[in-house]
């Protein structure tokens, strides 16, 4: 009988149930066949006119009924679709009643223009538009849904309702690294004792034309815009900004003894997460990547493993100059000359970056690729950049035995979160 | 939970309509002082204005200042404050390892780029396509930076150098319970040694009106005491920040605590359910230890919203307990209330006394007697219920 407690004596958690939307389809088997073939899912924005814009090409999710909808409707309908299928995989709790909290990652939300523009054509004031004649409309012409619609926290209330999850859920952000920190709060929990499981669900369904345009006045996005799916670049030498994108990743986490006495199959196993802020700069990362060298080493002493046992990497790579490199400088402090002999990729290639939710969604392919002995490639992988050599599994999913995988995540504000992943408990 | 440890508060950054520190919020608090209210800068709105601080004295750098929209300058400044008050500000070593759970919202709007758009694009022919023209050439780069929730938690790192780890909650007045509750529970199981916990909110500002204007939640002038006339939201600009400790930790750095943080709850009622506010509450209540407490004083952190606040009054009245408004005094702060209200329920534990009761805030009555325990209520003002228990550390 395995032990149901880790080196440091902590209860083990395990993952016991998955799910996924992307761009590239809705569920784990439809993502994974895309995934290992090497299928981008980015394209042509259609979801609003793209004249006077520097980028026009993302990974929206353009195929639900809420995809014309809001930001948080959107983000709500993806967070649900993961979940539903990560609760149905993993068999746990009963209809509408989930045995412990959600901890939500969920993008910024805000009235949208839309709704702005319904209050000012209600307030039709005779002179230019103040938001005192928002104010006015407000009160007077009865929009109350659109109070707790555009509340921080209601796309994880609506999902507590639904899933009946235990408590007051957590909403969070930690901008591109809020995934890994929604696993991290659950992995916490139960080794806390405070809970036996927990649901941690990362969403984003927030591309907006003015969320486009916000990333794009920082430089951040690519525009490359002729080709789309040759648009991400993750670690090539013409890589030149992240693809805005949209998804959800979900999962359901327990302790071992929790799962084992129900009988549930055990996915995968989070071995160990680490973090350490930045505090370099709001959007850039230290140059000498100490933080994120020190995030690494954190997520490792954590599982208490050392470098030696990591197999593969599920790289942050968002194909932006910067972040490629830095996370290049990082892997090499850390792993040093075996750096050249582990495989690293980055599904960012294929799905965009999905910003808040991109570090579970990863999560979940990285379990996928150790119980499926497969590496989904880093497409678009044409032209080498000589400054960071790395085997990005260039273009072509491989075949390969993966025991334990590094999934890094960071994000703007200096926010670095990595986990380690295996497939069964030590 | 048997192996739990003590968790100390060992620094307090508190700013709000009554000044910075904890020595002039209990110099207003303990005079009597009325609160400070704004009742035409925002009319037909109640705001409770930040009184006039130096930000220079926590934000050194003017292009810090510039890359924050003021919720962040709040934030940043107070964080700065408990860091001072903990006796850590500028120690490497310790804020290196300091883990920071910040509760926040979002920033202010470009509300002069927005009022122009919504002035001319129904006259456009294509109102998409000149949206996105008019925000392309109009909006600020760095706005963006200042908008987002993660970015005070993001600013803190940079301005005071809290980098052990970094995480920003959200959801309304939840989200600084459960900040704190985080922050809490992980000293206490023994997986963090010393923390920064808080989260300011900025209530100058209509965007924020407009959100509570959907549902006629903001408070209109007149003012009036929340837990009496529950009839909106006043809302306050504050922010506020503790650094809670492992005693281990604090001893061996020769700091004192200035009160102990002994217990945070969260819960969620369903609020469609008649009485399950009250119902909640009161579970809450008891598990902080409220019943047949001695002295004991309730801090309410209420929103003002009428059904939330009339279910937590009327809990209130019935546990017996000497009991403050601290809405009242403050305002409304949305995810910074928790914070604020423990800032101030630790001053006072501190203190060893209450302040005393506002004219026309009926539920509060007077006590003289020595204080050694605050239970803070936090009922949102939409969803979301929690509590907190402050003890003296002696």
């Amino acid at each position: 009988m395995a032990s149901y407690t880790d080196k440091a004596g902590r209860p083990i958690v395990v993952v016991t149930g998955m799910g996924l939307v992307t761009s590239l389809g809705q569920g784990k088997q439809d993502n994974w066949a895309k995934l290992t073939s090497g299928t981008s899912g980015i394209h042509r924005i259609t979801r609003f006119p793209i004249d006077a814009m520097r980028t026009t090409i993302a990974g929206t999710v353009d195929y639900l009924p809420k995809s014309k909808s809001t930001a948080p409707d959107l983000s709500e309908e993806l967070a649900t679709l993961a979940a539903e299928e990560a609760i149905a995989e993993s068999g746990i709790g009963g209809k509408g009643t989930f045995p412990g909290p959600l901890f939500c990652a969920v993008p910024p939300i805000e009235l949208e223009w839309p709704q702005r523009r319904i209050l000012a054509q209600e307030a039709a004031p005779n002179a230019p538009v103040s938001y005192d004649d928002l104010l006015r409309a407000a009160e007077a012409h009865g929009h109350d849904a659109w109070h707790e619609r555009f509340l921080y926290g209601s796309i994880a209330d609506h999902l507590a309702d639904r899933f009946g999850t235990k408590g007051q859920p957590i909403s969070l952000s930690t901008a591109c690294a809020s995934g890994n920190t929604s696993i991290q709060l659950g992995v916490e929990a139960i080794r806390r004792g405070d809970c036996d499981a927990a649901l941690s669900i990362a969403t984003d369904g927030s591309v907006t034309a003015e969320a486009l345009i916000r990333f794009s006045l920082l430089s951040a996005l690519s525009t490359n815009n002729d080709v789309p799916e040759a648009a991400s670049r993750p670690f090539a030498k013409n890589r030149d900004g992240f693809i805005i994108a949209e998804g959800a990743g979900a999962l359901v986490l327990e302790s071992l003894e929790h799962a084992l006495a129900r009988g549930a199959k055990i996915l995968g196993v989070v071995e160990g997460v680490g973090e350490m802020a930045d505090s370099f700069h709001r959007t850039r990362s230290s140059p000498d990547a100490k933080p994120v060298i020190g995030c690494m080493r954190n997520a490792l002493a954590d599982a208490g493993v050392d470098p030696d046992a990591i197999d593969y990497i599920n790289a942050h790579g968002t194909s932006t100059p910067e972040n490629d490199r830095m996370e290049f400088t990082g892997m090499s402090a850390v792993f040093g000359e075996r750096l050249a002999g582990i495989p690293i990729s980055s599904n960012k290639s294929m799905i965009g970056h999905t910003l808040t939710a991109a570090g579970a969604i990863e999560a979940v392919v990285s379990l996928m690729t150790i119980a499926n002995g497969r590496i989904p490639p880093t497409i678009n992988y044409e032209i080498p950049d000589p400054a960071i050599p790395l085997d990005v599994v260039p273009n072509v999913a491989r075949d390969a035995k993966v025991t334990r995988v590094m999934s890094n995540s960071f994000g703007f504000g200096g926010q670095n979160v990595c986990l380690i992943l295996t497939g069964e408990p030590a | 939970m048997s192996n739990r440890r003590d968790v100390w508060i060992t620094g307090i950054g508190l700013v709000s309509s009554l000044g910075e520190g904890p020595e002039a919020h209990w110099q207003a608090l303990s005079s009597g002082a009325r609160p400070v209210i704004d009742e035409s800068g925002f009319a037909p709105y109640v705001v409770h204005p930040l009184a006039p601080i130096s930000f220079d004295a926590q934000i050194p750098k003017k292009g810090d200042q510039r890359q924050m929209e003021p919720w962040q300058r709040i934030g940043t400044y107070a964080a700065g404050l408990a860091l001072d008050s903990a006796g850590i500000k500028g120690n490497k070593d310790i804020l290196s390892t300091t883990d920071m759970v910040v509760a926040a919202g979002g920033g202010e709007r470009d509300q002069a780029v927005d009022g122009a758009i919504l002035t001319d694009i129904e006259k456009q022919p294509n109102p998409e396509v000149f949206l996105n023209e008019q925000l392309q050439s109009n909006l600020r780069p760095t706005l963006f930076l200042a908008q987002l929730s993660n970015l005070l938690a993001g600013n803190i790192s940079i301005v005071h150098g809290v980098t052990g780890s970094s995480r920003t909650f959200m959801g309304e007045e939840s989200s600084g319970t459960d900040a704190v509750r985080i922050g809490w529970s992980r000293i206490a199981a023994g997986t963090s040694e010393i923390a920064l916990v808080g989260g300011a909110y900025n209530a100058e500002r209509r965007d924020m009106l407009l959100l509570f204007a959907l549902k006629r939640l903001a408070m209109h002038a007149p003012w009036a005491p929340v837990l009496a006339e529950p009839k909106g939201v006043p809302t306050g600009s504050a922010g506020a920040f503790l650094v809670l400790e492992s005693p281990e930790h604090a001893t061996a750095r020769g700091a004192k605590p200035i009160a102990k943080l002994s217990g945070v709850w969260s819960e969620r009622a369903r609020r469609n359910e008649p009485g399950a506010v009250e119902a909640v509450l009161g579970e809450l209540l008891k598990t902080a230890g409220a019943t047949d407490a001695e002295a004991t004083a309730l801090f309410s952190a209420a929103s003002g919203a009428p059904e939330p606040t009339q279910a937590e009054a009327a809990v209130l009245a019935r546990s017996g307990l000497p009991v403050r408004s601290v809405t009242d005094r403050v305002g409304h702060g949305l995810e910074a209330q928790m914070p604020v209200a423990l800032a101030l329920a630790a001053l006072c534990v501190a203190e060893g006394k209450l302040f005393p009761p506002l004219d026309g805030e009926t539920l509060e009555k007077p006590f003289d007697g020595p204080l050694s325990r605050a239970i803070v209520t936090a009922v949102g003002h939409w969803r979301g219920e929690g509590v907190a228990l402050v003890e003296r550390a002696d």
